[in-house]
């Protein structure tokens, strides 16, 4: 168990590692001078001349590479030329506004995808089946940040229901979470829809209905304990998804989250804070990806560590 | 791609949905090749007498607005026209480089296997230990505005998921029979490789090329509609929307046609993309992303 | 020696859509008493028997006959009143524990379920009677044992568990669909055993098998079935002494446990017939070294042999005849 631990914590680190490294060559590597990026188009020459030097950028790759792990293994990622002050404190201060938002959107998607994939289920092959298939068809195809465009257009321009941006009310939240959560709700409910068909298939239902239990027992006891399973272990996935997806939805929004910060950072070239951003999504999740896969084995008492 | 004139044993054997999505798709691809040649877009003139038109109106210089125009007084179809162009050309053009770049890797990785094979999966892994969206923003805004970096920063993202499944269809038919046989008989490794193992990738590789043609395509929009995409003077989807966002309460039209227009040719894709990889596992869908 | 009928099943038919699984099958299981029913598989025994409980699968229905429990006709019971009786009057026990228990609830709490859900016992109450429950189909520290998952068992004891449940609520009926078939040998004799105990206590059983050996260690009357009917019926002393249908007869040959081995007789040829195209006349012909052209076109009845029992073979007196020649 302990091995399996350590084997998966040094995989997920070795992943990080990997993230760290692509975003080093994709703002080093990419023609430009990369004190020009970071600096910003404002420098002037000798700030330019100093970031330069700074940087190191006459040093091999291979050196700037090495420093540049360091710096960002004790978080520093350097100064935000926009904002003034330390990139990833700027990065910090957005976070609660971006777990808020995906915690909301968690929550819709639970609130609505559980019941819907169990309704599809009880009525399979009929028309809200059949339309909950094709609602988690599309709703993964649609563009999302259009969705949400038009949510505006309809909830808060045209029935002047719900407001369109953040605007530190509660409500404020209802409209991106909602835009957030809607691709995962048709995917989720049609997760629950095959494992409660698949579920009700198996022969202990048959058994738990041979002591006589009552439907309601059945499905909501015995299948239903079932099927939670991997609903639960697949949430971690979901979440990650939000606070990627997040990058952009929080653009139509004007959500004050890291995405937003990082959309607004790499319009301005302000690289520091975009790294530091990027980054910190990275490690949600990656480190989601690890929970999932502990989940999993406390929740299913038919895995044990041993067996992996 | 011309079901029509077969209409009824196509109907019969796949039903309703994909003779329309597949007819959809036809006209799409048409307008985009020759929509721009019969209705030219100008995006430097602007008619301030004839902004923000709603649909049907007639412009100031006779010609109908069918879809109404932006707040320079430009024509939407016009505009979404120009952008059906761009969005085929980036969903194409990442798909076939990504794809090819998947395809080789793959190849390799499956069938060489060792330390070319571990190499080449880390990376991937790697690349995906980040959503592709966010590598494809960092990358598009790191290389700036331009058609081609929107496709190389896509391509970039993408060839990862042509790679796996790739090497995926190699590893299950390197063991196989016939290519042990070809082995013993003396057949080289690029013989093998191109006469026998290839084919049996390319059914897989098609459908994943198909759902990442939609993917693609709504991934372009986004950049653009962030304004990291295509630059302005040419018209797409996504920065259409994104300028009609600023003019949601007097002009819906302006943000909702080219969202329209790509949300209908993304799910027809998908439609089609659905039935050519069957009954597909939800749980594969999401990383596919 | 019997104390009357507790189950008659009459006529019986069953069809999965156009596919008669079962073709018009009789039979009676007296109190306290076990009926053996032998037949490969898909011979319809397992259909007839969940069409006791009321348990078919969602495709299958019940398209003839009657089913009577203690004189209540169970087909013309409202779903709700024949789930009431099953677990308190028939219960059922399956080839398989592991996939037949659910594998995310403990074993105690599947147990104590039938006390909580069925007679209203409080949790502890419950908790209580299921650990007791377990101690009497012989499972080691059971207090212990009751937080376990099915997974953590051996084969013979989650078989325990499964007749634990299937007992709690001291059923009349007993239905027990393989039971012993996904276990190793040691294993099945001390869940036979198991079984005969509660024999012995009144209980009566239904005991489906392939297995004669686990019939004869068993049962008091047999019935064996092929093609979805019964071909032969009669006491498992008379039947394993001299089969009266050439099917009864390939059976004892094909099988190792059968008592004694018989010269002349090969085991059967040829695969069960498919239920969508079923041979005409007897649907046992195309397989039966004694067949002759009266077969082919005239479906034998089962019909009365003198001492009570029955065969539906058109030569079932040759067969009785050439059984006692060739086993001499």
């Amino acid at each position: 168990m302990i091995h399996y631990l350590v084997r998966r914590l040094a995989q997920s680190v070795l992943l990080l590692f990997g993230a760290i490294t692509i975003v080093f060559l994709v703002l080093r590597v990419i023609p430009g001078d990369p004190a020009a990026l970071i600096l910003g188009s404002q420098a002037t020459q000798a700030d330019l001349a100093a970031k330069r030097a700074e940087l190191g950028l006459g040093d091999p790759l291979l050196l700037q590479y090495v420093r540049h792990l360091g710096d960002v293994v004790r978080l520093d990622f350097g100064d935000s030329w926009r904002l003034g002050g330390d990139a990833f404190a700027a990065v910090i201060d957005r976070l609660p506004a971006t777990i808020t938002l995906a915690g909301f959107a968690l929550g819709f998607t639970l609130a609505l995808g559980f019941p819907l994939g169990v309704y599809a289920a009880r009525h399979k092959g009929k028309l809200a089946d059949r339309a909950v298939s094709y609602f988690s068809l599309t709703g993964q195809a649609l563009p999302a940040f259009w969705v949400g465009i038009m949510l505006v257009l309809i909830f808060s321009r045209t029935l002047n229901l719900l407001p369109a941006t953040a605007d530190g009310s509660a409500v404020a939240l209802v409209l991106p979470a909602f835009t957030l959560a809607l691709p995962f709700l048709g995917w989720l409910a049609r997760l629950v829809r095959n494992g409660t068909l698949e579920e009700l298939g198996r022969d202990y239902v048959r058994t738990a209905r041979a002591k006589g239990l009552s439907e309601r027992v059945v499905f909501n006891i015995h299948v239903l304990r079932n099927t939670l399973t991997p609903v639960v272990t697949v949430l971690g996935l979901i979440l990650g998804h939000f606070i990627a997806d997040a990058v952009i939805i929080e653009q139509v929004f004007a959500w004050p989250g890291i995405g937003s910060l990082m959309i607004e950072s790499i319009q301005n070239r302000d690289y520091a804070v975009a790294e530091a951003a990027i980054i910190l999504i990275a490690v949600f999740y990656i480190g989601l990806n690890l929970l999932v896969d502990l989940l999993y084995f406390a929740l299913d008492p038919r895995v044990t560590l041993e067996t992996v | 791609m011309t079901p029509v004139t077969s209409k009824p044993s196509v109907l019969r054997r796949f039903g309703v949905g994909p003779v329309v999505a597949a007819t959809v798709l036809v006209l799409f691809v048409l307008i985009a090749v020759f929509g721009p040649m019969l209705l030219p877009y100008d995006s430097v003139t602007t008619r301030v007498g004839d902004r923000l038109l709603p649909p049907f109106s007639t412009a100031s210089d006779g010609t109908f607005a069918l879809l109404g125009t932006d707040q320079n007084g430009r024509d939407v179809l016009r505009q979404v026209i120009a952008g059906s162009r761009v969005s085929l050309l980036v969903g194409i053009t990442v798909v076939v480089v990504g794809g090819l770049i998947g395809l080789v890797l793959g190849l390799v990785a499956g069938y060489y296997g060792r330390w070319l094979d571990a190499v080449i999966s880390r990376i991937g892994d790697m690349q995906l230990a980040f959503p592709s969206i966010l590598l494809a923003i960092l990358l598009a805004g790191a290389l700036g505005p331009s058609l081609t970096n929107v496709i190389v920063a896509l391509a970039v993202t993408r060839w990862v998921i042509f790679a796996r499944v790739v090497r995926g269809s190699v590893l299950t038919t390197r063991g196989r029979e016939f290519v042990e046989s070809a082995k013993v008989m003396g057949a080289g490794d690029l013989r093998i490789l191109l006469r026998y193992i290839l084919p049996s990738c390319m059914q897989p590789l098609l459908v994943a090329a198909t759902v990442q043609v939609g993917l693609t395509m709504v991934a372009e929009a986004a950049l653009s509609f962030l304004g990291l995409g295509v630059p302005l003077d040419q018209a797409s989807w996504g920065s259409t929307i994104a300028n009609g966002r600023d003019y949601l309460a007097n002009a819906w039209w302006i943000a909702a046609v080219p969202g329209l227009a790509l949300t209908l040719v993304v799910i027809c894709i998908g439609l089609l993309g659905d039935r050519a990889g069957d009954e597909s596992d939800p749980a594969r869908e999401v990383v596919a992303r | 020696m019997s104390d009357g009928a507790l189950l008659e099943v009459s006529e019986l038919a069953v069809a999965f859509g156009d596919l008669r699984a079962v073709r018009g099958v009789s039979l009676t299981v007296e109190k306290g008493q076990t009926l053996a029913i032998v037949g490969e598989s898909g011979s319809g025994k397992s259909i007839t028997s969940l069409a006791v409980m009321g348990l078919l699968p969602a495709q299958a229905k019940v398209v003839g006959g009657g089913i009577t429990l203690d004189g209540v006709s169970l087909l013309d019971l409202a779903p709700d009143e024949l789930r009431r009786l099953r677990g308190e009057e028939l219960a059922m026990i399956f080839q398989d524990p592991l996939s037949a228990l659910n594998p995310s609830l403990t074993v105690g709490y599947q147990i104590a379920e039938m006390f909580r859900r069925r007679r209203g016992a409080s949790r502890a109450a419950a908790n209580e009677r299921a650990v007791e429950a377990m101690a009497e189909v012989g499972i080691p520290d059971a207090a212990g044992r009751a937080r376990s998952y099915p997974h953590e068992f051996s084969g013979g004891m989650r078989q325990r568990i499964m007749i634990a449940m299937a007992l709690a609520l001291e059923p009349r009926l007993l239905i027990a669909d393989e039971p012993t078939t996904a276990l190793d040998v040691t294993v099945q004799a001390q869940i036979l055993r198991l079984l005969r105990e509660r024999q012995r206590a009144g209980l009566a059983m239904i005991i489906i098998s392939h297995d004669l050996g686990v019939v004869a260690r068993t049962a008091q009357s047999v019935i064996v079935m092929y093609a979805g009917q019964a071909v032969e019926s009669g006491t498992v002393a008379e039947v394993y002494d001299a089969p009266a249908h050439p099917y009864t007869l390939g059976l004892m040959a094909a099988s190792p446990s059968a008592r004694t081995s018989r010269r002349g007789i090969r085991p059967i040829d040829g695969n069960p017939p498919d239920q969508a195209a079923l041979p005409t006349g007897c649907a046992f012909h195309p397989r039966c070294p004694f067949a002759r052209e009266r077969c082919r076109t005239e479906t034998p009845p089962l019909r009365r042999l003198p001492s009570g029992r029955a065969s539906a073979c058109h030569f079932a007196e040759e067969v009785l005849a050439h059984d006692r020649t060739a086993g001499a």
